[in-house]
């Protein structure tokens, strides 16, 4: 496997009422979820979640936690019995729904990095739809796709990637933990202030590494851990793990996101065939991880457990020198387009912020919300605490296009684009063709009246005619794709039809599940 | 607008945090990327929240995942 394998971003966003900042975020979130729902002609109480498989208290290390123990808000499964947490499944494969205080946006699942940053960027769109409509009823609402408010509230952006069961998950630890100590320095989102509550003035490269406070566990809202042990595979559990990685920033720069999942998946490859034998295990990785975010001049020394120092930027050249060699290795000529475009924005990404981090304020994210924060400072002699700073670095994150910082600095080429409108317009309407995202979206686009309920691994649908709910079970993301079921689903006229024909035993390449 | 922002620039210093802004890494910009900066503010300084301190103490979040 390359930078291709089953991925998908999960983005909650902040919420705000201007000039109300006691609304109730819940209320809000939910009115943000049931507007675009209702302008979509999607009944919330139709195609809502099942929860059946949820199992949020799974512990990647191989054992449950007591329900007891278990701090309330990590209790995801039993919102299923609260009517006012909206949550829907868009016709793209997508879940929109309220997680906690904060609409969040799940992206379906995707087989490459540039698929991923496609269907993140139509979860802003979503956003901003919604955004658009609320706005006929003054104050409106506004969202922002960041990850703080500076006040000491966090909120995440997860991404996800399918791995296989058999790789050790300790391996995993051991060479993934550097590797996020240090992948801020390309996909950080930048942000003004130091401290979880902004304590001390300043600058620092990402939003979300201040919040993190050991370096294994299964939390995400506290105590949160640089690798995350959520053990929830929405597939086949005895063959898939799925990884979910907490400590991303939510990306504005179509590089520095495709970034983060090209190269985590890239080393999550390497990891699977055994390719990284070199132990760079970080010494105090939680404390070098904020050392690192704090230092924009990128010269921070980091100790190795084996007492070699280097910078951040080292490091990330070392994994950059193996991905290169695993990839040459394995596939040579032949790697595939996706996997050569990572490599290719990597190694620039590298060497532009080792000559100067300026020069990659195309594609950087903090250093572009750096040079523009440093041009107020120098043009109006600001301070690092001056309100105007930290107001540039919320409204950086604005979903509306006019307002929106970075919307703007993408629309006018100041940050390099990756994917185009079309592209983006397409799948806020379309789930990709080649998981089982496609056969969920097909489904509930041709039925929506027929689908009581789906999950990333089932579709719950009630037939005219019929007593009993029939349960699709999807527990392989790769089945269900356009390609195995296309023809079968343009062919059916009814759902009972579709049901139908998918159990036909004669014909295996219309199961979606093993 | 321009004129409010004016008035709020003249806000120098931080109070007694001041002591804690870091050194700022990126290097003064030179004058070609000077004149690009200086497009881009003109450009945003339109569209900026007019009132940054309520703005910036508006925004308030519950914590999430």
């Amino acid at each position: 496997m390359t930078v291709r394998r089953v991925m998908g971003v999960e983005t909650e966003y902040g919420i705000s009422v201007p000039g109300s900042p006691n609304a109730n975020p819940m209320v809000l979130s939910g009115d943000v979820v049931t507007t675009y729902a209702v302008a979509r002609g999607i009944r919330p109480t139709r195609a809502s979640w099942d929860y059946a498989d949820e199992n949020p208290l799974r512990d990647a290390r191989g054992f449950d936690m007591g329900r007891g123990s278990a701090h309330p808000s990590q209790l995801t499964d039993e919102w299923a019995d609260d009517p006012t947490m909206a949550n829907v499944v868009l016709t793209n494969g997508a879940r929109l729904y309220v997680d906690h205080a904060h609409p969040e946006y799940s992206s379906p699942e995707v087989t490459t990095p540039r698929a991923a940053i496609t269907w993140d960027r139509a979860g802003e769109w979503v956003m901003r739809e919604s955004v658009e409509r609320l706005a006929s009823v003054p104050p409106g609402v506004n969202l922002y796709k960041n990850n703080t408010d500076g006040k000491g509230a966090s909120y995440g952006t997860h991404e996800n990637y399918l791995m296989s069961r058999r790789t050790p998950f300790l391996e995993v630890v051991k060479h993934l933990m550097p590797f996020f100590v240090v992948r801020q320095i390309m996909c950080g989102a930048g942000r003004v202030g130091i401290g979880v509550d902004s304590r001390r003035n300043g600058f620092q490269l990402a939003q979300r590494s201040d919040f993190f406070e050991c370096e294994v566990g299964l939390e995400t809202t506290l105590k949160r851990p640089i690798i995350n042990t959520r053990d929830e595979p929405h597939a086949v559990a005895d063959l898939y793990r799925r990884l979910h990685v907490i400590i991303g920033d939510a990306n504005h720069s179509d590089v520095a996101d495709l970034l983060k999942l090209g190269t985590t998946s890239l080393v999550l490859a390497m990891i699977e065939d055994g390719f990284l034998v070199e132990d760079l295990t970080v010494h105090q990785p939680v404390a070098t991880l904020q050392a690192i975010s704090h230092d924009p001049t990128l010269t921070t020394q980091l100790t190795l457990a084996d007492g070699r120092t280097m910078s951040g930027l080292d490091l990330l050249g070392i994994y950059l020198e193996r991905a290169l060699a695993y990839v040459d290795q394995r596939w040579g000529a032949d790697a595939d387009s996706d996997t050569r475009e990572v490599l290719h924005w990597w190694q620039l990404t590298l060497d532009r912020l080792g000559r100067d981090p300026l020069e990659a304020r195309g594609e950087v994210e903090w250093v572009a919300k750096l040079a523009l924060l440093e041009g107020y400072r120098s043009r109006d002699g600001l301070g690092w605490g001056d309100p105007r700073l930290k107001a540039v670095d919320i409204q950086w994150s604005d979903v509306r296009s006019d307002r929106g910082l970075a919307n703007r600095m993408r629309a006018t080429g100041r940050l390099t684009r990756l994917v185009d409108d079309d592209d983006i317009a397409a799948a806020v309407e379309q789930a990709p063709e080649d998981t089982r995202a496609w056969f969920r979206g097909a489904v509930l686009r041709r039925y929506p009246d027929d689908v009581v309920a789906a999950s990333w691994d089932s579709v719950i649908v009630e037939v005219p005619g019929q007593r009993q709910l029939q349960r699709i079970p999807m527990l392989e993301p790769l089945r269900g794709t356009r390609a195995q079921l296309g023809a079968l689903v343009e062919s059916s006229t009814s759902m009972g039809e579709l049901l139908k024909h998918l159990s036909a035993p004669r014909d295996p390449s219309a199961r979606t599940s093993r | 607008m321009a004129g409010q922002e004016q008035i709020r620039r003249t806000r120098q210093g931080d109070g007694p945090d001041d002591g804690a802004d870091l050194p700022t890494p990126v290097p003064a910009a030179p004058a070609v990327q000077s004149q690009e900066i200086d497009d881009l503010l003109d450009e945003i300084d339109g569209v900026l929240e007019s009132n940054a301190e309520e703005f910036v103490r508006g925004f308030v979040q519950k914590g999430g995942q």
